[in-house]
């Protein structure tokens, strides 16, 4: 059990993959097959594109504020690549690969970034909440997704996401130690990113990892590289088999980066100076993956080359698509609001429709 | 006097009354190094150490809670939720302590508190970032409601809520923050919390408005001077406690009300208003008196906010109607 090697209290992270990309922890390297680091690789990098081109659209007044994923993609990708289709995901707002690993269309996600309530619609097929912006308010619905699993003796279990500062909201203590309690199939992951907008980790917590948070919900615990793609399949791979053999919830801690700033409304520069910076951009997923790879023999530069001219052409002509979307229409403000219209909102639209008829004569 | 914005004349509040009151601490989430997320609290922690001005850790109940606290022992906080959509793991504090504590310790422990929240619609934000909850806050009873609408009244209800011996809920139009600059005067001077003021005055109805919506029923008042419409407009300032007086002297004389908010419709602070004008002026009405009001749905995303935002040509429209009447 990985869990009971690296004990977070002592501060030990586990680490099977450096950041030059060499494996120097070869025993728990875990089985995955190249076929599927590929599409790991691919999907960090096409969410990787998709923020680089969203930051260009944004500052061309092409799109409205949003939260860049860039940096976190490794533990966002191995982790949901780590669980099955039939599994549960409950993310906060800064999941960009997971969502697109699971299947939610780059469409739906341009959508909500956009403003338009559209970009909340999730396939039928995939088991994964819409964001939730407000921090820490995602992890009871794992939980209680949870339950819902245990009460329909199913086998599936359930990823919640949040950020090292979500760690300090009640919320967050509340819902790992009711997992806890109710012995429920949750795995809770921690991208700590280093800073909640302005705000260092140092100034979240005077413990010495986010890990050791489960150690008094008394659920196993255990802080990870999270930029080592390997590390984060194996420790999620185990807290999956934990959570379907009925032995209850586990905390992961990933110790990730965020490139980019919190949202564009945010200017990193202002709290983090430019020398941190480079140094943390040594740690970037994508780049120890590559090296990985190369170094596998599975990839080179002629294929990354073409990768990344495919990966562009995609992402432009997905926003392309997206951005000819109408403004949302009036019945669409009221419409789900309830199962069915009431009285005082049809009355309401009705008034609205008038106003509107009225204007346009 | 000098020429400021609303974030400037609340930062301009902040450090005047630091510099006289050494009691008084401002927090929250990147409140202190940054200065806030809208830089409102900017400087400060450079001025007056990080023991006065610092960031909290993610804890909107903590803040609201330590609050309490430091306000029982004879601090003078102002605390600082990001954004109003964010208030909600505090409302357990706000609601059964800050608000109860006079009344629960018969007077011994009181909580002269300010805290602070950017709120409202019409800048494209994300999602939760758009709502308007004053009438959620003003149905506490022991709390009162501030929303200044300009930089004047923006400085002195912030000097009035710190002095205020007892909790303050001090609501900050965000489309306003920059919208606009004033000359206000440079020294430390007080807006009377419970007073509205008369923006305007006019004959034929009385429109009552607050925060960004007060702009928006100015740019109706200016169209409606070729329709020979004469509007009496009162900025109410204070959602509570209502001033009762200024809106019922106002419908006397003119005879019609409309109110004008960015909230939801229904439960809203129009529907006390309406109370208020029906119990006070009854007789002196000539139309029904009325709302004008975002619908009772969530506030859509910027794709379809433009439907659910008050705009001058909404309140002309029925200002004409109850005019019309």
């Amino acid at each position: 059990m990985l869990t009971e090697i690296y004990d977070p209290l002592k501060g030990e992270m586990f680490q099977v993959m450096d950041q030059t990309g060499k494996i120097v922890n070869q025993d728990y390297m875990p089985e995955i097959s190249d076929e599927l680091i590929l599409k790991m690789y691919r999907t960090m990098m096409l969410s990787r594109t998709q923020d680089e081109k969203s930051l260009q659209y944004q500052r061309q007044g092409r799109m409205l504020t949003f939260a860049p994923s860039m940096g976190q993609e490794g533990v966002q990708v191995a982790s949901a690549a780590a669980i099955e289709k039939t599994d549960w995901v409950s993310s906060a707002f800064r999941e960009n690969a997971t969502w697109l690993w699971l299947g939610q269309p780059m469409e739906n996600l341009f959508l909500y970034w956009i403003g338009s309530e559209e970009g909340s619609r999730i396939p039928e097929d995939v088991n994964l909440l819409p964001i939730a912006v407000p921090i820490g308010t995602q992890c009871n619905h794992a939980v209680g997704i949870g339950m819902s699993i245990k009460f329909r003796k199913q086998n599936s279990v359930v990823l919640a996401y949040i950020g090292d500062g979500g760690t300090s909201e009640g919320e967050f203590y509340e819902a790992i130690n009711y997992a806890g309690a109710m012995n429920t199939p949750n795995i809770f992951i921690i991208q700590n990113n280093q800073f909640a907008i302005s705000t260092p980790r140092s100034l979240q917590t005077k413990a010495k990892t986010l890990a050791q948070k489960g150690v008094a919900a008394g659920i196993p615990c255990i802080q990870v590289d999270g930029n080592d793609i390997f590390a984060v399949y194996a420790a999620v791979k185990e807290a999956v088999e934990r959570g379907r053999n009925g032995e209850g919830p586990t905390l992961i801690e990933a110790v990730t980066y965020r490139i980019g700033p919190h949202t564009t409304a945010d200017d990193p520069t202002i709290y983090r100076t430019d020398e941190y910076h480079q140094e943390m951009l040594k740690t970037d997923p994508i780049i120890r993956t590559k090296n990985y790879m190369i170094e596998k023999g599975i990839w080179n530069e002629e294929k990354e080359t073409s990768l990344k001219e495919e990966l562009e052409n995609l992402v432009e002509e997905t926003f392309k698509k997206i951005e000819q979307t109408p403004e949302t229409s009036p019945e669409d403000i009221f419409k789900y609001t309830y199962a069915e219209m009431t009285e005082n909102l049809k009355e309401q639209y009705e008034e609205y429709k008038a106003f509107l008829q009225r204007r346009d004569k | 006097m000098a020429v400021l914005n609303n974030i400037e004349a609340l930062n301009q509040s902040l450090m005047q009354m630091m510099e006289t009151d050494d009691t008084i601490i401002v927090f929250g989430e990147d409140s202190g190094f940054e200065g806030g997320v809208f830089r409102v609290t900017k400087g400060l922690q450079e001025k007056f150490g990080k023991e006065r001005c610092f960031d909290t850790p993610l804890t909107e109940a903590g803040i609201v809670g330590s609050g309490i606290g430091m306000a029982i022992t004879g601090l003078k906080p102002v605390a600082e939720i990001q954004f109003q959509g964010f208030v909600f793991p505090a409302m357990n504090q706000i609601m059964i302590h800050a608000a109860r504590m006079r009344n629960r310790s018969r007077g011994r422990f009181t909580v002269p508190m300010v805290i602070r929240m950017p709120y409202g619609g019409a800048v494209r934000a994300l999602e939760h970032h758009s709502e308007s909850i004053e009438a959620l806050f003003a149905h506490i009873p022991g709390l009162k409601v501030v929303i200044p609408s300009n930089p004047y009244d923006t400085k002195g209800l912030m000097i009035s809520a710190i002095k205020d011996p007892d909790p303050v809920v001090f609501l900050e139009p965000k489309r306003l923050y920059r919208a606009f600059k004033q000359e206000i005067p440079d020294e430390i001077y007080e807006v009377p919390i419970g007073k509205a003021r008369v923006m305007k005055e006019g004959e034929d109805i009385t429109v009552v408005a607050w925060g960004a919506m007060v702009p928006e029923c100015q740019k109706a008042i200016d169209m409606l001077k070729e329709n020979n419409v004469s509007v009496e407009l009162i900025d109410l300032r204070t959602i509570s406690p209502i001033d009762k007086e200024t809106i019922a002297q106002s419908v006397k004389k003119t005879g019609r009300f409309l109110v004008v908010h960015e909230a939801v419709k229904s439960f809203g602070a129009g529907a006390e208003l309406i109370s208020i004008v029906n119990e006070k002026a009854f007789l002196s009405l000539e139309a029904p008196p009325s709302r004008l009001t975002g619908f009772d749905v969530t506030v859509p995303l910027a794709k379809g906010e433009h439907h659910f935002i008050i705009n001058p040509e909404k309140i002309k429209n029925k200002i004409m109607e109850l005019i019309n009447f």
